[in-house]
């Protein structure tokens, strides 16, 4: 059962990365990515976050997927033009490409062999209580810090996204 | 190993490794993304795909090691990706009212 979801998931996970990158119209590669990350989502239950699946849909697939459609709206942005590459670009790009990820699946497979199996229900500490027990105690800087990180982004998009007031 | 030994591996479950290739791949992809595409909006997609391929095996090793940092690393990466995508779609924001085009091939002056 683990497997079956796991290659589904992965499946649809590797599709859709790849429908990002050859959709030529922004709104179809953001519908895709939505796709990667709600994928991305369903993995990380099989790996026992729980909290960290419901983050992911709520913060990437809901906040962040919304603000990239609201500006490929906002800016009309239409399917790209292509200007031409060169032809050694054209020729070997794509043989490359998939050799360079044939080639990274044999090294991962051959420095991790004996990783240990995923087996859904064998890791429980990733609810909400553990992460927010560590979060209050061992990560307690890093978490305070992030809320100034975020902060100062919100001062930065208004200040770069406003209108001249003359 | 023979094949019914691998089948009879694989009731224990996915090995790890399974998901650190997938996290490996989508990072590729990414980067293949990152190069290739002409749209400022598309690179920045493309970004976002590597940070979550990074989460995913950021997961994978905290199942491994069985514990929950792995968890907060991903939780502190996400926000800052959150803060990172409202600045930089703000900055698109700009770079389209002062240049009137997504083509970053047409972005390439630092002043205009």
């Amino acid at each position: 059962m683990d497997l079956f979801f796991f290659s589904l998931f992965a499946f649809i996970a590797l599709i859709c990365a790849v429908n990002v990158v050859l959709q030529k119209h922004p709104i179809s590669s953001a519908l895709s990515l939505v796709g990667v990350m709600g994928s991305l989502a369903v993995l990380y239950l099989l790996l026992g976050a729980e909290f960290v699946a419901m983050a992911q849909v709520i913060v990437y697939a809901g906040a962040v997927m919304v603000l990239f459609i609201f500006v490929i709206m906002l800016l009309n942005a239409g399917i790209e033009e292509h200007r031409g590459r060169s032809w050694i670009a054209k020729l070997l790009g794509f043989p490359a490409f998939v050799a360079l990820l044939g080639l990274l699946c044999w090294f991962v497979q051959r420095f991790f062999p004996n990783t240990g199996f995923v087996k859904f229900g064998d890791f429980t500490g990733g609810g909400a209580q553990e992460i927010g027990y560590a979060l209050f105690t061992e990560y307690l800087l890093p978490f305070e810090v992030t809320s100034v990180l975020i902060l100062i982004a919100i001062i930065g998009a208004i200040v770069l996204a406003r209108k001249e007031l003359d | 190993m023979d094949p019914s030994q691998a089948l009879e591996m694989l009731k224990n479950g996915v090995p790890t490794s399974w998901y650190l290739t997938l996290s490996a791949l989508l990072f590729s992809i990414g980067v293949a993304g990152f190069m290739i595409r002409r749209n400022i909006i598309t690179v920045f997609m493309c970004i976002e795909l590597m940070l979550n391929a990074v989460n995913l095996s950021f997961i994978a090793f905290a199942h491994q090691h069985k514990q929950v940092s792995g968890h907060l690393f991903t939780f502190f990466v996400m926000v800052v990706a959150a803060a990172e995508a409202a600045v930089g779609l703000a900055i698109i924001l700009t770079v389209f009212k002062n240049r009137s085009t997504l083509n970053i091939d047409e972005i390439n002056t630092l002043k205009n």
